[in-house]
């Protein structure tokens, strides 16, 4: 462990202070999904991922992530920023004009950390499976990542990409998805039910694990056994249960807070539990 | 005139077969994608040299063009391969974020494109594809004429970093450009010099624009004809510098009119030399079922309707 779990969570509990102020600063933006899935960054940046903050595309010998619900990306600002990727004053610039840090990440403005580009929904996992592909034919035996909203499943382009991972044995490959039951609309189970994912993907081919967003220790762990399961011809699916709007109480579970931004009582009422334990931006 | 003779017909998807395989010797980056096309897009020859760098999709193209984004970020250079129907309208979006948004090093090759792909009907002829690939920032849009210019562009691209979108057909057609041929993007190729009016041609409509150039020269109409095969960027100087001379221009492509070549030419010709223009493109319309040659003389894409937008369009001149 580079990190103690403590030490963990109080970082996870400063990019959820960022996330909040971040889409309060413009006043838009998506702060649910990207508060419940800040233990699962702050694991992966601090803790598992094997990557260089000198930021280069090609990314050779490192681990690479990709994500493909690109609206969360506060949640991916923040940890970079923190991970060392860029200063953190920028986080202020979150969707403003002239800014690198977009609405939706993306390449176009060059930030570094980024690889490609996400906001319309599905394609992450097509391009992560081809960042493995160029990586074996390398030689390179580092890991891709990717992360996936549970609504976003939806979109066919998935299950295109879920059938031909382990047909192709892209065993490199660890695609967690962000299983907090909700979208737009309402909940999944409501809009378009999902109904057994782990079913479904393992009828694919998948190794399929499962964790709790949400718990450091487990998140660590699940991603530390998801590395050790590659390599071994099947590609790996970590089904992340987690809570949208994970430490802010009015927002959890809801999915009214997907695409809202706090009002100003609002904001120091999510601030008020949120411990500052990294300075603010 | 310029005489222009042919021994052999090819088809322009072999040229790009051909193209992709001395690529693929050339330079080991170069990998290959296809969703279910394989003998279509003649990639049997690259296939067989590199089995290793050649990924079959299966029937799955918005997962084709992802996977080839992500080749991309560590160095490889894919080529994808499908008709031009599935290549561009049934991806757009694909294209448009992780490809050209994401400026990633993708090569899009579509096979079939336009009227000439015959019997299949209008669901497989895109007549749309050039304006929809040519408003994506950044897309270089090419289409090439004859074997030896697709294989020769198949090359090019290969040398180029950025996105492009690359069209050809299926139907053998006369080979008459030179085999050895140096291809340039965005540089047009003068076929023919001539002072009456300007021919600009691109694609399979090349050749009809030499057949028309030949009947013109009969009718003592002295034609000029530009092969534009990089629509985008367009060699907007060759053009201009050829419509001052003739003072009018007839554009030539197998795609709707709308958002083809011939508007392309004449965004260019409203906002710098205002000129009488006609268009000899499909209106508007979807395909159907018939041979490529029932097909252009239905849709009026034969060196005769060439020759009659020639003689109206020179009439617009002296009026």
């Amino acid at each position: 462990m580079k990190h103690t779990i403590k030490e963990l969570e109080d970082i996870a509990s400063q990019i959820r202070r960022d996330i909040v102020r971040m889409v309060h600063g413009c006043q838009s933006g998506h702060p649910g999904a990207s508060l419940g899935c800040a233990d699962f960054f702050t694991a992966l940046y601090f803790e598992v991922l094997n990557h260089k903050t000198d930021f280069t595309m090609e990314g050779a010998g490192e681990d690479l992530f990709f994500l493909s619900n690109g609206h969360i990306s506060p949640v991916w600002y923040s940890t970079l920023a923190h991970a060392g990727y860029f200063d953190k004053s920028e986080l202020a610039t979150f969707r403003k004009l002239n800014s690198r840090l977009q609405g939706h990440p993306t390449t176009h403005e060059h930030l570094p950390g980024i690889r490609i580009a996400s906001g319309s929904l599905g394609q992450g996992l097509s391009v992560a499976i081809g960042a493995a592909l160029a990586k074996k034919l390398n030689g390179d035996q580092s890991h891709v990542f990717a992360l996936l909203g549970d609504g976003e499943l939806q979109e066919g382009q998935n299950w295109e990409a879920a059938m031909f991972a382990p047909f192709n044995k892209v065993d490199h490959l660890i695609a967690s998805v962000d299983y907090n039951g909700q979208q737009i609309d309402g909940p999944t189970s409501k809009v378009l039910a999902l109904d057994d994912l782990q079913a479904k993907f393992e009828a694919f081919g998948w190794h399929v694990i499962n964790t709790d967003g949400n718990d450091m220790q487990a998140i660590v762990e699940g991603l530390h056994y998801a590395k050790t399961l590659t390599g071994k011809g099947k590609p790996i699916l970590n089904l992340m249960s987690t809570q949208m709007g994970a430490g802010v109480d009015y927002m959890v579970g809801s999915h009214k807070w997907h695409g809202t931004a706090p009002n100003d009582e609002q904001l120091a009422s999510a601030l008020a539990q949120l411990p500052e334990t990294l300075g603010d931006y | 005139m310029k005489k222009y003779e042919y021994t052999e017909k090819k088809d322009t998807r072999s040229g790009f077969g051909a193209g992709l395989h001395e690529a693929g010797k050339k330079n080991e980056n170069v990998v290959a994608l296809c969703a279910d096309l394989v003998g279509s897009l003649k990639m049997d020859a690259f296939i067989k040299d590199f089995p290793e760098r050649f990924t079959q999709v299966g029937i799955a193209e918005a997962n084709m063009i992802g996977i080839a984004a992500g080749m991309t970020i560590n160095g490889k250079i894919p080529f994808t391969g499908t008709f031009a129907n599935f290549s561009t309208g049934r991806v757009y979006d694909q294209i448009r974020q992780s490809v050209a948004y994401s400026n990633k090093n993708v090569k899009i090759c579509a096979s079939h494109a336009g009227l000439t792909l015959g019997e299949d009907g209008a669901t497989h002829q895109i007549l749309e594809d050039i304006g929809l690939m040519k408003m994506l920032p950044g897309m270089v849009v090419i289409n090439p004429c004859d074997y030896n210019q697709t294989k020769a562009a198949t090359m090019a691209i290969a040398e180029y970093e950025g996105p492009v979108y690359l069209r050809f057909g299926r139907p053998v057609i006369p080979v008459f450009t030179d085999p050895d041929q140096k291809f340039e993007i965005g540089k047009a190729w003068m076929v023919n010099e001539g002072t009456d009016v300007t021919i600009i041609a691109t694609g399979h409509m090349v050749w009809k624009a030499i057949e028309a150039g030949e009947q013109l020269a009969e009718l003592g109409i002295d034609a000029e004809i530009i092969n534009i095969h990089t629509i985008k960027p367009l060699d907007d100087e060759a053009i201009l510098k050829s419509v001052k001379k003739t003072g009018c221009v007839v554009t030539c492509e197998e795609h709707n009119k709308f958002g083809g070549l011939g508007e392309s030419v004449a965004r260019l010709l409203t906002t710098e030399l205002p000129t009488p223009q006609e268009f000899v493109a499909t209106n508007d319309t979807f395909g159907e079922s018939g041979t490529p040659d029932q097909l252009m003389s239905k849709y009026g894409l034969d060196a005769v309707n060439i020759v009659e937008a020639v003689q109206k369009v020179i009439g617009r001149k002296k009026a």
